[in-house]
């Protein structure tokens, strides 16, 4: 019994709110204190159809895996876009102080600017469709594997580089046996959060006129007031975000086992 | 190489400069080791005794005078002098065994002799059992016996130990005195050892040398001839207790004179 709490208890704390939220919703459904929601047995409803299709047999039904495979591949490939860009610039700006004053000005001033400020831009560069989507995700996932590399490279401890050298091991051989190992738990933080930044741009980026993905379903559910068709998205997304980032998490632990702040 | 000591520190001056602030460390040290001795360098915090270990290791230069080993100028820190220190430093990514095997690697020795000597250390200081731990998984003694064992497996002829044991506890410090002095006898090791217990200083050393603050220098150079083990509770060491407490409390009635 307590055994078999013990192991439930983790799930049974974390499903509180998702539950109390959804009693809320169906409460508020119900009353019909807003008409424009449709009730969660609706949507779930829907989300069968999105799934599997056989209940409305529209434009949507059965399609929930095209567009979940279109996102997927625009979120890890303007993921590893960007993993290609900001490692190997937050290296040179942690370890050489001439790029760090060259480049880091300038990547600050760009810092602010929202993803959905560059829509526009990213449209005329790159064209409508998946280019842009891709350039788009790649920006959201920059700055924070950027900012975090840079801070790992930068926060090794000074002593380990003087008990690397008086082991013999010196000058450029250290970035290898030293700078790297110990900024790995920091990179795999930058690129956790860059993951999960890439998630959360996907509906930017596929605001480009892109006719797959889960981002250019919420725009249609939207354009054509179909409110359980967005929220269906919103679910999608929110649990391949989850399930992705469990999967990085999963893999840090084994990967970062010497790291205690890696552990959980 | 014979008729050369194997540390000699000629008329070292160090002087660091913060911002608006300069900071005498080190005035006028004169400091000769000779190979196999076990030199303990006490003092109060300020008396620049680690100034004067990490000047030995390489890792600060003087500003005046000359710090040599085996009569060549000590311009960088180098595997032939090994450094312990207090807080470990030890590479948190790697197990204990990659640890003590960190400096044979960087030598650029085939993986097999490296694993080879890596156990050997490993076996030395006692931790077979925790060969494939991770740092964090260890207790502070153990920590420090794999730093002690990554030095000698680098094949260090000069152990320096800044406060090492400092931040451990009564009975894991004696253990490791113990162990440490037991090593240094069958290996014919030279340690510097920094502390600034008075105690640890007259159980381990050779020779004790009395630094005082303000800036540092060398107050005095003390051979101990006691026989080993030492027992703490002789009066043989309470004399020699008292005698050296008396010294490095000396430079307070300067002070107060001055």
């Amino acid at each position: 019994m307590t055994a078999a709490w013990r192991r439930l208890k983790p799930t049974a704390l974390a499903l509180i709110v998702p539950l109390l939220l959804l009693a809320f919703w169906q409460m508020a459904t119900a009353n019909q204190w807003t008409r424009l929601i449709p009730t969660p047995y609706q949507v779930a409803e829907y989300m069968v159809d999105f799934a599997w299709g056989g209940i409305y047999d529209d434009a949507y039904s059965a399609t929930l895996l095209t567009h979940l495979l279109a996102s997927m591949s625009r979120v890890y490939g303007g993921f590893a876009l960007a993993a290609m860009f900001a490692l190997p610039i937050g290296l040179l700006i942690g370890r050489i102080p001439a790029a760090r004053m060259v480049l880091d000005p300038f990547l600050q001033l760009m810092r602010p600017i929202p993803v959905t400020a560059w829509l526009p831009l990213s449209m005329i560069l790159f064209g409508l469709g998946a280019k842009s989507a891709f350039a788009l995700v790649c920006l959201g996932a920059f700055y924070p594997i950027l900012l975090n590399t840079v801070f790992g490279v930068r926060s090794v401890d000074p002593k380990l580089f003087e008990a690397a050298s008086m082991l013999g091991c010196k000058g450029n051989a250290q970035f290898f046996k030293v700078v790297l190992p110990a900024a790995t738990p920091s990179i795999f933080t930058g690129l956790r959060l860059g993951l999960g930044l890439a998630w959360f741009v996907i509906v930017v980026g596929e605001m480009t006129g892109v006719p797959q993905g889960l981002g250019a379903v919420i725009m249609d559910g939207r354009t054509l007031s179909r409110t359980e068709l967005v929220i269906c998205g919103m679910i999608v997304i929110g649990v391949a975000g989850y399930i992705s980032d469990r999967i990085v998490v999963a893999t840090g632990n084994r990967l970062l086992r010497w790291s205690l702040t890696h552990h959980g | 190489m014979a008729e050369f000591p194997i540390i000699e520190i000629k008329g070292v001056d160090k002087v660091f400069k913060l911002q608006d602030q300069t900071i005498h460390a080190l005035a006028g040290a004169n400091l000769t080791i000779a190979k196999g001795e076990f030199v303990c360098l006490i003092g109060a915090s300020g008396c620049g005794k680690s100034t004067l270990l990490r000047i030995m290791a390489g890792f600060e230069q003087p500003t005046a005078g000359e710090a040599l080993m085996w009569g060549k100028p000590i311009d960088g820190p180098d595997p032939t002098r090994g450094m312990v220190f207090q807080d470990y430093a030890l590479f948190p990514w790697l197990s204990v065994r990659d640890n003590i095997g960190f400096g044979p690697a960087s030598r650029g020795l085939p993986r097999s002799e490296v694993n080879a000597i890596a156990d050997k250390f490993v076996e030395l200081v006692g931790l077979q059992k925790f060969a494939s731990a991770y740092p964090h998984q260890l207790s502070g003694g153990m920590k420090q016996r794999v730093a002690i064992a990554r030095v000698l497996a680098n094949d260090a002829q000069l152990v320096l130990m800044d406060e090492p044991f400092g931040a451990l506890d009564a009975m894991t410090r004696e253990r490791l005195q113990d162990e440490l002095l037991e090593i240094w006898e069958r290996t014919g090791l030279t340690v510097v050892f920094v502390t600034h217990s008075i105690e640890e200083a007259i159980f381990l050393a050779g020779r004790v040398v009395v630094m005082t603050p303000g800036p540092g220098r060398i107050e005095s150079d003390n051979a101990l001839d006691l026989p080993r083990p030492r027992d703490v509770a002789s009066p043989e060491f309470n004399a020699i207790r008292r005698a050296l407490g008396a010294k490095l409390h000396s430079h307070h009635g300067k002070k107060a004179a001055a």
